[in-house]
């Protein structure tokens, strides 16, 4: 029993990384100024969303790490063998648009974080840029997880920064498991913008492939699952800090709408110098970190499923397009941070927009890829879970369709979110 | 053969086909080729017109060209699903191929074809003669049905064509029963280097794997085994049928097939152990008996070594029995009548000495070796200090127990 049990610990380890770093790394500088934005204006109230949102969290990812370990292919692979070139190639380009802003929202938390300590952004961005390019192109795969890992580990700063402002936890608990609703539309489109946030098209491709990656097989399913499940609660767990630190630091003296992520940090700095430094650290982190997965991931996922040659462990001349794409959505993601009057805030209302017309697809596309009895063999949804998948798959497009029209309708009056 | 011309299978689809009297049957949806009769000659066409598709024989067509199919004959079957044929557009289109000569798998973007027409008959026929992957030939797909075939065609003019020979075209196919049928051979994949191979089945998914171990030759397979990474190494061999996997372990160097089945669980590893010959059944359980990172672990059991009593003559004679080890027995080595090493002779110093000299006259000092617990560090240490490229391996009694060679030492410093 005892050695059982090991075992399946000694598995649980040989697997954890791709579930995990993928779900952390949801909470990027996007997610991180949404949840923000959202405990600013309106307190412990959305909290509630959480719980939800990690079920359809663990719904959708689930479903990539099973197709991953059961067929050993990427998702675009599955994608573009089930579905064709054309279907594959639109979706790339709408993937590489979105993923473009993405990577823009995260230099932007690089150099709004860094500025907080004082240094210019004609510093931080370039010298990000590059040290996400190295660490890319010179670390090996087992490198590169460990400081990914690493990476998950500072997260914890956002706790800290929670426990530091001393929110009310007696409210925060009540509003985590009570729903509320209320009928105005800054209210509604914060509720369904933590729900787009959280759910991003990249993550599916990426997690698929990193399981592949990993080489974790049907075998070594059960505990890829749990590890899949145990990244999702801690990406909501991190959520919960945010909304809680914000809540407390600055709702409570006055709620107020926040314009970037680093604005957040600002607000908790009457309450000294570490739950300032921990939120801004936190925010510094989640954006290198996330640049550096974004790019990667896109580059691997279009090359792939267009057929052209991909990995870091391979040359410039072996594979150009790879390269190309993976250090162009660099350097145009970090360079557009530098030009003055950028309209990022329109970026990010635009980003969501794109994500929000791919995610449907994609979702459908997996749905349809994972009750394949050719491709998944005995490892297809059951009928209840299929109920469940169709559910979530439905709810989240209802939200995605309603934050595209929101997003839209802001990007045509020009206001922010 | 007369009149060469290409076509694309983008083109192909969606071809008008008309019969006698020019009436339009339908559109061509999929072309098949039965490997077992040709590889490479289009042997029937799938039409679509009304509810049902048709399907035409390569023989009943007269012309082919971009402005349609006209037949000769008007004898069409409906179609039926069948096991022995490759369908292109379903079994081909969108799929990974391994490419033989690049070494790579690649997906197929589209396929080119060469209308033919043989002297003394009156048909054209198809034949693939490439399989296309680059930037051309996804910008001819994504443009498929969407601008006329004409304008494609020379609007692709300046992109560079990249395509791969069909006779270098490995298809995948997991399905063993239907791999018989389509009769895919193995024969491109064993001709490649083994190393080549190993890191293109680690870019394949586990059943293709599985697939490529299962039919190709043993002793291929175990050559590249030994190439591949350890974690799918694992893989491969828990996924394979015991037989086989015993198979292609005792293929392996005793050395590389100890690592490799130190890692499968005990029950899985004792299988494959019982389905062994005996010998080298002996040698590899000998040496699961130590650990990985100690020079038990790491050393070979497959060495010459003679008495020291024998003359040069002798160790010549010994060498051309192990054949096998040409390649990489660099150094032979001498014990005395305890078997207990006393030295060790370069193979090339053997080559300038009289045929009749002692063993013992060759050798001077008792050779650098280390003991079988000598941990890897030291062991790497000692390959650095002593500039050796094979270091023999003795146990608590002085014996030869295995040696060391300097690709394994390269293999380690590699993983760190």
């Amino acid at each position: 029993m005892i050695k059982r049990f090991r075992y399946h610990i000694a598995i649980f380890f040989s697997v954890i990384g791709p579930g995990f770093i993928t779900a952390v790394v949801d909470n990027d500088a996007g997610g991180i100024l949404t949840y923000s934005q959202a405990g600013a204006k309106y307190g412990y109230l959305p909290l509630w969303t959480l719980l939800p949102i990690t079920v359809l969290l663990i719904v959708t990812q689930e479903m990539c790490s099973r197709m991953g370990a059961v067929t050993g292919k990427g998702l675009s692979d599955l994608i573009r063998e089930e579905f064709g070139l054309r279907t594959t190639f639109v979706m790339m380009a709408i993937l590489v648009m979105a993923n473009l802003t993405n990577v823009m929202a995260n230099f932007a938390g690089i150099a709004g974080s860094l500025e907080l300590f004082g240094i210019t952004r004609y510093i931080t961005v370039p010298l990000g840029g590059l040290a996400v390019w190295l660490l890319i192109v010179k670390g090996t795969y087992e490198n590169v997880e460990k400081i990914f890992l690493f990476a998950c580990i500072v997260y914890v700063a956002y706790i800290f920064s929670g426990f530091l402002v001393e929110p009310n936890w007696k409210q925060a608990a009540i509003d985590s498991v009570r729903p509320h609703i209320q009928f105005d539309s800054g209210y509604i489109s914060m509720l369904i913008g933590m729900v787009g946030t959280s759910i991003a098209p990249w993550m599916q491709f990426y997690l698929q492939a990193a399981v592949v990656e990993k080489g974790i097989t049907a075998k070594e399913y059960a505990e890829s699952r749990i590890e899949v499940i145990v990244g999702c609660i801690v990406m909501s767990v991190i959520a919960f800090f945010i909304i809680v630190s914000c809540a407390g630091g600055i709702w409570q003296n006055g709620p107020r709408d926040l314009v970037n992520a680093a604005d957040a940090a600002e607000g908790l700095k009457p309450f000294g110098k570490y739950a300032y430094g921990l939120f801004a650290l936190g925010l510094l982190n989640a954006s290198l970190f996330a640049a550096c997965i974004q790019p990667l991931s896109t580059a691997y996922t279009v090359c792939e499923a267009l057929g052209f040659e991909s990995g870091v462990n391979k040359q410039f001349s072996e594979a150009p397009i790879f390269y190309w794409l993976f250090t162009g959505l660099i350097v145009v993601g970090g360079g557009v941070i530098l030009i003055p009057g950028f309209p990022l805030i329109k970026m990010i209302l635009f980003s969501q927009v794109v994500n929000g017309v791919l995610l449907p697809f994609i979702l459908i596309y997996m749905t349809i890829l994972i009750n394949k009895q050719r491709v998944m063999k005995e490892w297809v949804n059951s009928r209840f879970y299929n109920l469940v998948v169709w559910v979530s798959v439905a709810l989240m497009i209802g939200l995605t369709v309603a934050l595209v029209v929101i997003s839209v309708r802001d990007l045509m009056t020009g206001g922010g979110a | 053969m007369a009149a060469e011309q290409n076509l694309f299978l983008t083109e192909l689809l969606g071809l008008n086909v008309f019969d006698l009297r020019g009436r339009r049957i339908g559109v061509v949806k999929d072309a098949a080729i039965v490997p077992l009769v040709d590889p490479a000659r289009i042997d029937r066409f799938l039409v679509g017109g009304g509810y049902a598709w048709l399907s035409v024989g390569y023989d009943q067509i007269r012309s082919i060209s971009l402005d349609g199919i006209h037949l000769k004959d008007e004898q069409l079957k409906p179609y039926h699903s069948d096991e022995y044929v490759l369908r292109l557009v379903r079994d081909l289109l969108d799929q990974q191929i391994i490419d033989a000569q690049g070494r790579k798998v690649v997906r197929v973007n589209d396929v080119t074809f060469d209308i033919r027409r043989e002297n003394g008959h009156d048909n054209d026929q198809l034949w693939i003669l490439e399989v296309d992957i680059g930037v051309r030939s996804i910008f001819r797909r994504l443009f498929q049905g969407v601008l006329p075939r004409t304008w494609i065609r020379s609007l692709q003019g300046p992109i560079s064509p990249h395509s791969i020979r069909w006779e270098f075209c490995n298809i995948l196919e997991a399905d063993p029963q239907r791999r018989l049928r389509l009769n895919i051979s193995n024969k491109l994949l064993e001709e490649m280097h083994p190393a080549d191979l190993a890191e293109i089945v680690e870019n394949l998914s586990p059943d293709d794997r599985e697939a490529i171990f299962e039919t190709i030759d043993s002793e291929v397979a175990a050559e590249t085994l030994s190439e591949i990474d350890r974690d799918i190494q694992t893989s491969i061999l828990e996924s394979l049928e015991t037989e086989k996997a015993a198979e292609i372990v005792e293929e392996m160097s005793p050395d590389e097939a100890a690592d490799a089945l130190a890692e499968l669980d005990t029950e899985h590893s004792q299988e494959i152990l019982d389905e062994m010959d005996a010998e080298p059944k002996e040698d590899i359980e000998e040496l699961l008996e130590f650990r990985e990172d100690t020079a038990g672990g790491m050393m070979n059991t497959e060495y010459i070594a003679l008495n020291s009593a024998s003359t040069v003559a002798d160790a010549a004679a010994a060498l051309r029995e192990s054949e096998y080890m040409l390649d990489s027995a660099n150094t032979i080595f001498v014990m005395d009548s305890g078997e207990r090493l006393i030295g060790a002779i370069p193979v090339a110093r053997l080559l300038t000495s009289i045929p009749s000299t002692k063993l013992s006259a060759l050798i001077h000092d008792k050779p650098i070796h280390a003991p079988v617990t000598a941990s890897q560090d030291r062991v790497t240490e000692m390959f650095d200090k002593y500039n050796v490229l094979t270091l023999p391996v003795v146990d608590k009694e002085g014996k030869l127990a295995g040696v060391i060679t300097a690709d394994d030492i390269i293999t380690v410093l590699r993983q760190r």
